[in-house]
């Protein structure tokens, strides 16, 4: 371990007439080159480390609060929703490997099997929506599981193809309510129960993978991702550590759906709509892959600008897509990595 | 002394299109045995392990180790059988320290049915690994991040993983390339100690010296074909051998 | 004898739109999910130029064919480019730009742009009127569709065995770095592979359009089909995209006849999902991946 006071890169040469300027970027003192291990000898590094998260953690907590009135509030339930589906789509891209171009076929299915115990079987709504995320993404699971030893590409081709097939398959058989959906679903029917219940689940899930990673598991994950050959080596089944990854990612994605059926009351074949596998990858583009809170962040900026927006009937969509697109040629790295490099590090011009 | 066969292949082959990579390569290894396989470039010796450890279905032939057939089995059951192989080009882990390279392995099922779920520590048991094929654990080695080693480190460090495998049979593809004269000094006791500890090995090498200085054994490959099966001194004194190395000019003469 | 002569024409139908996608993936790797987006966009510019511009049909074609080609190539050397390599770039981008075209036709009431929804969008057939063969009902656009399917695959088979480009083409597409070793750039392969790829959607959607509505949702059913289509005949392969049209042509077909034309969805789904049980890659499917890298 070493602590550095300046770990310098050159960035890039400027020369004035007469000398040459040179920015570096220079780490604060404080971060060691260790992952994840910093040197912490006073309250104030303490501070500098624990604030960003402290930030997150209490701002979250606080949105439901400021939240001018109830129209807003519904939209955080919604971007809540949304941000739990970008933070599944960072997970399974950017730890496990697996890009999932299908969320909403996750939604669809944490949809409809939490509703059908709703609204079929009466049970009370936590047990649904608990035994909805459950079930779903063993499913989900199940049905992907054929792609997971093949190359990536096979897998993506899956996931897009599937909330389009099982749309159809609902409305060919007519069932759980085709073409009209199902409802009323009871659910909370509490605002702030609604909003806090998506918040802590967020946070729940933001920190619940980022421990995952960073313990052995994400070794394995990451291993599995980058370097499948030296883990077959080492004895382990790369199907059965993409399934893992699988399975904990579609547990984040059956959850919305499950959310959003009793968030509305309601069911229906839009749980596959486009937008729920669209706008999360915007929002991990967005806000920045692989850091799982950059996405969360990108998704509860990404609702409510579409919502301002939904006058303009499809037009929220062509921006997810521009932002994706802009996003990914531009500034690939996202905003929170951005901001996380900018917090980390300062530039200076030194003259050489 | 009993002599157990740990592993024989019977007629392996593989063909990709119309080259024949390993064409009926044959041989029998006892338990405890060292044997090198050697041969030209392009030889067929990392595809005759390929398809010994799983990772390239072969054409036609069988692989029993221990009695079992194994033959076409994925990786990672292979694994489970208890063979380990280090890779010519190796990946570690960059940006851990050398000792989380060795989690992995750890965490496999054969460790776990080896000590019955209950390994204890796992970084603690990785370090005592990597003390054994030589991290000085008192420079803190084992903690240095993977991608500052030197290679002589980083082939080591191919060996503490199958080591942390517990395999019966290691299969070492070139692990004395590249290595500077010192560094082969330090690399050898390594592999003495793993014979020592009841591990059978097969060794894929160039380097000659080394390689007959440790195996007792020797079969020699060339465009798949297995040429020559014995010590080494009398291997190379056959006639193809020397053909095989050094063009039949040379043999000749 | 009706299931037999409609399989076929459903078949093709099946391979004419597969077909583009399956070459650009074939040479070089990328899955251009705007594949369904340049579809409807060449029934699209195709209809604008012949209602609104007043152009000759056929004049409009080409023109829209050419656009829809170098809109290919361009979609490739500008955007795609820079993303090649990173798989889970490629196909979020592609699929990006698929949205922005297909939901873009969608808009309404943007400045003077008009938008394009509802269902009173049609092509006209090439030859209007039917003829009977065999006892069967057969329009001509049906048997113009089977004509350009069967035309298309010869030319392939013969530009990929005997012209210089098409050779390229499958050197790429058997072994990318050989290939490059030879002095074949694979960027610039990329670029005309992207832009015959997209001329080959535009050749489908104007066979195929006449028979039914211009709508912006075919984007994604186009689209549906290819990725089906070279789900259960193997990436990349073409004798296991043209069988694989075929086992869906005659399935759907089948199911139409015999009374439960609802259940094609269903029946797409139960076919994929049989597949990737029984052989995961497609019927045709290499999956040589571990074995180039050990």
């Amino acid at each position: 371990m070493r602590t550095d006071t300046g770990f310098l890169r050159n960035l890039g040469m400027r020369r004035s007439s007469s000398d040459e300027w040179r920015r570096e970027r220079l780490d604060r003192g404080l971060k060691v080159r260790t992952e994840g291990l910093y040197a912490v000898s006073s309250w104030r590094e303490m501070l500098y480390l624990v604030g960003p998260r402290a930030a997150l953690i209490v701002g979250l907590l606080l949105l439901p609060l400021v939240a001018p009135n109830l129209y807003w509030q519904r939209v955080l339930c919604v971007a809540g929703a949304y941000a739990l589906l970008a933070i599944t789509f960072d997970f399974l891209a950017n730890y496990v490997g697996l890009v999932c171009v299908g969320g909403a076929f996750m939604t669809g299915v944490g949809g409809y099997v939490s509703g059908i115990f709703t609204f079929y079987l009466g049970f009370p709504w936590p047990v649904s929506m608990l035994l909805g995320t459950v079930l779903g993404a063993a499913l989900v699971t199940l049905l992907w599981l054929p792609s997971l030893p093949l190359r990536g590409i096979y897998f993506a081709i899956l996931t897009f193809m599937f909330p389009f097939l099982a749309r159809g398959i609902i409305l060919a058989l007519d069932a759980f309510g085709g073409t009209l959906g199902l409802g009323p679903v009871a659910g909370p029917d509490n605002i702030w129960l609604e909003n806090y219940m998506v918040i802590i689940v967020m946070l729940v899930a933001v920190f619940g993978l980022r421990r995952l990673v960073g313990e052995d598991t994400g070794i394995m994950f990451l291993g599995v991702k980058d370097n499948d050959v030296a883990v077959q080596a080492s004895g382990i089944s790369i199907t059965r550590v993409k399934a893992k990854g699988l399975f904990i990612g579609a547990l984040g994605g059956c959850f919305a759906g499950a959310y959003i059926v009793h968030l509305y009351n309601f069911m229906g074949t839009s749980l596959f709509a486009t937008d729920f596998s669209i706008l999360p990858i915007a929002a991990t583009v967005m806000g920045g892959s692989g850091t799982l809170a950059g996405p969360m962040l990108g998704a509860l900026i990404l609702t409510p600008l579409s919502e301002l927006l939904r006058g303009f009937g499809q037009l929220r969509v062509v921006l997810y897509a521009l932002v994706l697109i802009g996003f990914i040629m531009f500034k690939p790295e996202g905003i929170l990595n951005w901001l996380t490099r900018k917090y980390h590090q300062f530039e200076q011009w030194k003259k050489v | 002394m009993a002599h157990e066969k740990i592993l024989e292949v019977t007629d392996l082959s593989k063909s990709f299109g119309g080259v024949r990579a390993v064409d009926g390569v044959s041989f029998t290894l006892d338990r405890g045995e060292i044997m090198g396989v050697i041969g030209p470039n392009g030889s067929g010796k990392t595809s005759l392990v390929n398809l010994i450890t799983g990772f390239v279905k072969p054409t036609s032939g069988r692989v029993v180790f221990k009695g079992h057939d194994i033959t076409g089995k994925p990786p990672h059951k292979i694994v489970d059988c208890g063979i380990a192989r280090t890779f010519q080009v190796m990946r570690p882990y960059g940006s851990l320290p050398a000792y989380k390279n060795l989690i992995v392995p750890l965490t496999s099922p054969r460790v776990r049915h080896a000590t019955g779920g209950r390994l204890g520590d796992r970084d603690a048991v990785a370090i005592d690994i990597l003390e054994e094929v030589g991290f000085e654990r008192d420079a803190y080695v084992p903690y240095k991040i993977a991608s500052s080693l030197p290679l002589g480190y980083l082939k080591r460090l191919e060996l503490a993983r199958c080591l942390a495998l517990r395999p019966e049979l290691i299969i070492c593809d070139e692990v004395f390339s590249g290595l500077s004269m010192a560094e082969i000094a330090t690399m050898v006791p390594v592999v003495e100690r793993l014979a020592a500890g009841g591990i059978t090995l097969i060794m894929i090498e160039h380097r000659l010296r080394e390689l007959f200085s440790l195996a007792n054994r020797v079969i020699v490959l060339n465009f798949g074909k297995k040429l020559a099966d014995g010590p080494p001194d009398e291997v190379m004194e056959r006639d193809e051998v020397k053909a095989a190395y050094m063009g039949t000019e040379v043999a000749a003469v | 004898m009706d299931v037999l002569i409609y399989g076929v024409i459903n078949s093709v139908v099946y391979m004419l739109m597969a077909l583009g996608f399956t070459l650009v993936y074939g040479v070089s790797r990328l899955p251009n999910f705007a594949h369904g987006a340049l579809y409807v966009l060449t029934g699209f510019l195709t209809w604008t130029f012949v209602n609104n511009l007043n152009l000759n049909y056929f004049l409009s074609i080409i023109i829209t064919l050419v656009i829809v080609s170098l809109l290919g190539a361009g979609l490739y050397a500008f955007v795609l480019k820079r993303v090649r390599g990173m798989p889970v770039s490629e196909i979020i981008v592609s699929f990006a730009i698929a949205l922005i075209i297909l939901e873009g036709l969608r808009l309404q009431d943007i400045g003077p742009f008009k938008g394009f929804i509802g269902s009173s969008y049609a092509l006209p057939a090439f030859i209007e009127g039917t003829v009977s063969i065999a006892g069967v009902t057969v329009d001509y656009q049906r048997l113009i569709i089977i004509a350009v399917g069967a035309v298309l695959v010869v030319g392939m088979w013969v530009f990929t065995r005997h012209q210089k480009v098409g050779l390229a083409f499958r050197g790429m597409a058997q072994d990318e770095r050989a290939a490059m070793m030879l002095g074949i750039d694979s960027d610039r392969m990329a670029v005309v592979a992207l832009a015959v790829g997209s001329a080959l959607a535009g050749v489908a959607a104007i066979t195929v359009y006449p028979l039914g509505q211009i709508t912006a949702e075919s984007g994604y059913h186009v689209l549906n089909a290819a990725l089906a289509v070279c789900i259960v005949g193997g990436l990349g392969s073409w004798m296991g995209a043209i069988l694989a049209s075929f086992i869906f042509g005659f399935a759907t077909t089948a199911a139409a006849f015999f009374g439960a034309p609802r259940y094609q969805d269903v029946i797409l789904f139960a076919l994929i999902v049989l597949v990737l049980i029984v052989r995961p890659s497609g019927l045709f499917g290499r999956q040589k991946e571990l074995e180039e890298r050990v």
